[in-house]
């Protein structure tokens, strides 16, 4: 064992057989130990990946336990932990998403269509291709700061259209006056917009594998029926590989929900008490849709950055760090839903699989 | 069905769809392009009223001046010490994430069994899916206090309630299963053969995963290290939660220190003018990041796409 030198295969020369290295050589001993100890050493390194994300949440729910309670998501914020809530980061993340959702989920697949079935191999679709995968590694700060300078002026724009004073003549006769709405800068449209252009990368890639992962026989075959190009794809090619692009989606919009950067950078609110729209319920909603139309250009706080504000609270006795923890048991109570979600939808894809 | 006025409609609607998906599909190029101009816009050459950063401060101070101190007079505004903390934070995530990840990956590819595979694998991708400011909120409040503190404090050093080391390990933890899931991919594609010619040679599985698989996938290895400091500079929420917010050119990752996303978001939650050179200061930092993680993964991507060519 000690020597480090590398004995030659020794073979006996006197008519006896070859004796090859058996199992209690040494030198094959220790390099077997060797294997041994690297195959530990992966797994346990493999496993502790894993054992951190048990410590990670079993601390925050440890933290989370003097505050967590049925109340935490029903109240507002405060500047009392005892009673600090999130409801109004739940709405205004419920109503962030969905919007998101509404612009990124279309034009994301249809890049993915477009890139995928319908373009030629040309400068442009190349130069979008590498683009594409460049965009994916920008900081979501970046396209904050994309947010803060494009967004948050095009909503002070935004606001001639619908202020009163401002009313548009029709034919110089009669004047319509467009619904009096209140639009804010750092408002819930703003944030869609540029969150929507932080997910729209991977919501495109993951919709192009999807698309690749049908195969070219259902589209011939579908050509060779007669078919035009688009009916292909949308009575064909779309239905085969929806769900490999809703689990991509899924994950995207995962990803959205929790991201805080951009949302910081456009200028959100930290501490609010008010919900976009006024909306606190889903029986508002019912009962008062109008209010709906408020909601995109209304002031908002999101989940994530309501986290972030717990978090920097200065507080010697640590109260608010329950709150926080709270606030991050909700987030990833939605988010860990979502996320069996897509597998789920991906385990049941994997199994009606006709190809 | 197939008259010919149908035909012609048809081929119109065809035309119609294919510009309506061709203008989904540029919007990435404009999202690029629009980041582009408007960080030149604010850092570089201002064509409005307001002077753009670089008008007011020459490319000089801010590379080679080590005070960061944005201030409406007399501000001083070198890069060099939130690069420092950017650059700190990011090597103790690469430290923490490159034997991770990579130990991962060989374990998933080389050792585990499919079954097990198939589960670990989506306990990688939530964690993966766990938002920036969670893992700030844990560096804080958990692997400071009740990590960091204690073990340091053992050979007597102290650790500041804001430090790089907790964040970096965090943001290191958080690309790991980045790393895992990109060099599993790269390693996989290693032919079959390769492996089989080391085992008839007498290898055991030490020398073929070390000495042949990932030798065979180093390239595509290093560009996953690559993509992951790339994703470790441009790491937001963590980094500013953890780290701290007070610039400072000291390689001490028991102290606070700044990163330059840590600064942009302390920045924008300030109540300045639009115009103010504090805010312009955000657009310079801005060019940087994004600068340093473009060429970051323009490179990574480059190795990846030349791997995939050698081994498809």
């Amino acid at each position: 064992m000690s020597t480090a030198s590398i004995p030659p295969v020794s073979a006996e020369v006197s008519g006896t057989p070859v004796n090859f290295r058996s199992g209690n050589d040494p030198w094959i001993r220790r390099r077997l130990l060797v294997s041994r100890a690297f195959l530990w050493s992966c797994r346990v390194v493999t496993y502790s990946s894993l054992a951190i994300l048990g410590v990670l949440l079993a601390s925050i729910v440890w933290k989370s336990l003097g505050r967590l309670s049925p109340n935490f998501v029903t109240s507002y914020t405060s500047f009392n932990p005892e009673k600090a809530g999130m409801l109004a980061g739940i709405w205004g993340t419920f109503w962030l998403v969905a919007l998101t959702a509404l612009f990124s989920i279309p034009v994301g697949i249809g890049s993915a269509v477009y890139l995928e079935e319908l373009a030629k191999d040309s400068f442009i679709v190349r130069v979008i291709r590498v683009n594409l995968s460049n965009l994916a590694g920008v900081p979501s700060i970046v396209y904050g700061i994309l947010g803060l300078t494009i967004f948050r002026p095009l909503m002070d724009s935004l606001e001639i259209l619908f202020d009163g004073r401002h009313a548009i003549k029709v034919l110089g006769l009669f004047r319509i006056r467009l619904l009096q709405l209140e639009i804010f800068d750092g408002c819930v449209l703003a944030g869609a917009l540029t969150v929507s252009l932080v997910i729209l990368p991977t919501v495109i890639i993951a919709s192009q594998e999807a698309l690749r992962a049908v195969p070219s026989t259902i589209r011939v075959a579908s050509l060779a029926l007669g078919a035009t190009r688009w009916q292909t794809i949308w009575r064909q090619v779309l239905p085969a590989a929806l769900p490999g692009i809703s689990t991509g989606v899924i994950l995207s919009i995962s990803r959205a929900i929790g991201e805080a950067a951009p949302l910081m950078m456009i200028g959100v609110l930290t501490m609010t008490s008010l919900c976009p729209g006024g909306i606190e319920s889903p029986l508002q909603v019912l009962m008062n849709p109008s209010r709906l139309l408020a909601v995109p250009f209304d002031q908002f706080t999101a989940m994530p950055v309501a986290i972030y504000d717990w978090s920097k609270q200065p507080d010697p006795q640590d109260r608010f760090a329950a709150v926080a923890a709270a606030g991050i048991v909700v987030l990833l109570a939605v988010l860990l839903t979502i996320n069996a979600t897509a597998m789920l939808v991906r385990a049941r894809a994997a199994r009606n699989l006709k190809w | 069905m197939s008259t010919w006025a149908n035909r012609q409609t048809n081929r119109r609607h065809e035309t119609a769809i294919q510009w309506l998906l061709f203008c989904c599909a540029a919007l990435s190029v404009f999202t690029t392009c629009g980041i582009i101009v408007v960080l030149l816009g604010n850092a570089v050459y201002s064509p409005g009223s307001s002077a753009a950063f670089f008008e007011r401060v020459s490319l000089f101070e801010f590379l080679t001046s080590s005070h960061w101190r944005p201030a409406e007079s007399g501000g001083q505004y070198g890069i060099l010490p939130l690069f420092s903390g950017t650059l700190m934070v990011a090597l103790i995530a690469s430290l923490v994430s490159i034997p991770a990840g990579l130990g991962a990956a060989i374990y998933m590819s080389e050792y585990a069994h499919p079954h097990e595979r198939e589960w670990i694998k989506p306990i990688l991708e939530i964690l993966a899916g766990i938002p920036s400011v969670v893992f700030g909120f844990f560096a804080l409040k958990f692997i400071t206090p009740w990590v960091l503190k204690p073990l340091f404090g053992l050979l007597g050093l102290h650790v500041s309630v804001f430090n790089s080391l907790s964040a970096g390990i965090v943001v290191g933890i958080m690309v790991t299963p980045l790393i895992a899931s990109l060099s599993e991919d790269v390693i996989r594609s290693v032919p079959r053969s390769l492996r089989e010619a080391a085992f008839a040679l007498g290898s055991t599985r030490f020398d073929v995963s070390v000495k042949v698989v990932v030798p065979a996938a180093l390239s595509g290895i290093l560009a996953s290290f690559l993509l992951a400091f790339s994703r470790a500079v441009g790491e937001t929420m963590a980094v500013a939660i953890a780290a701290g917010s007070g610039p400072a050119l000291a390689f001490n990752p028991l102290e606070g220190a700044q990163t330059m996303t840590g600064f942009m978001v302390h920045a924008s939650t300030g109540d300045s003018d639009a115009a103010s050179i504090g805010r312009m200061s955000m657009y310079a930092v801005g060019i940087t990041l994004f600068a340093i993680t473009l060429i970051i993964n323009l490179i990574s991507n480059w190795i990846l796409r030349r791997y995939r060519e050698v081994y498809q």
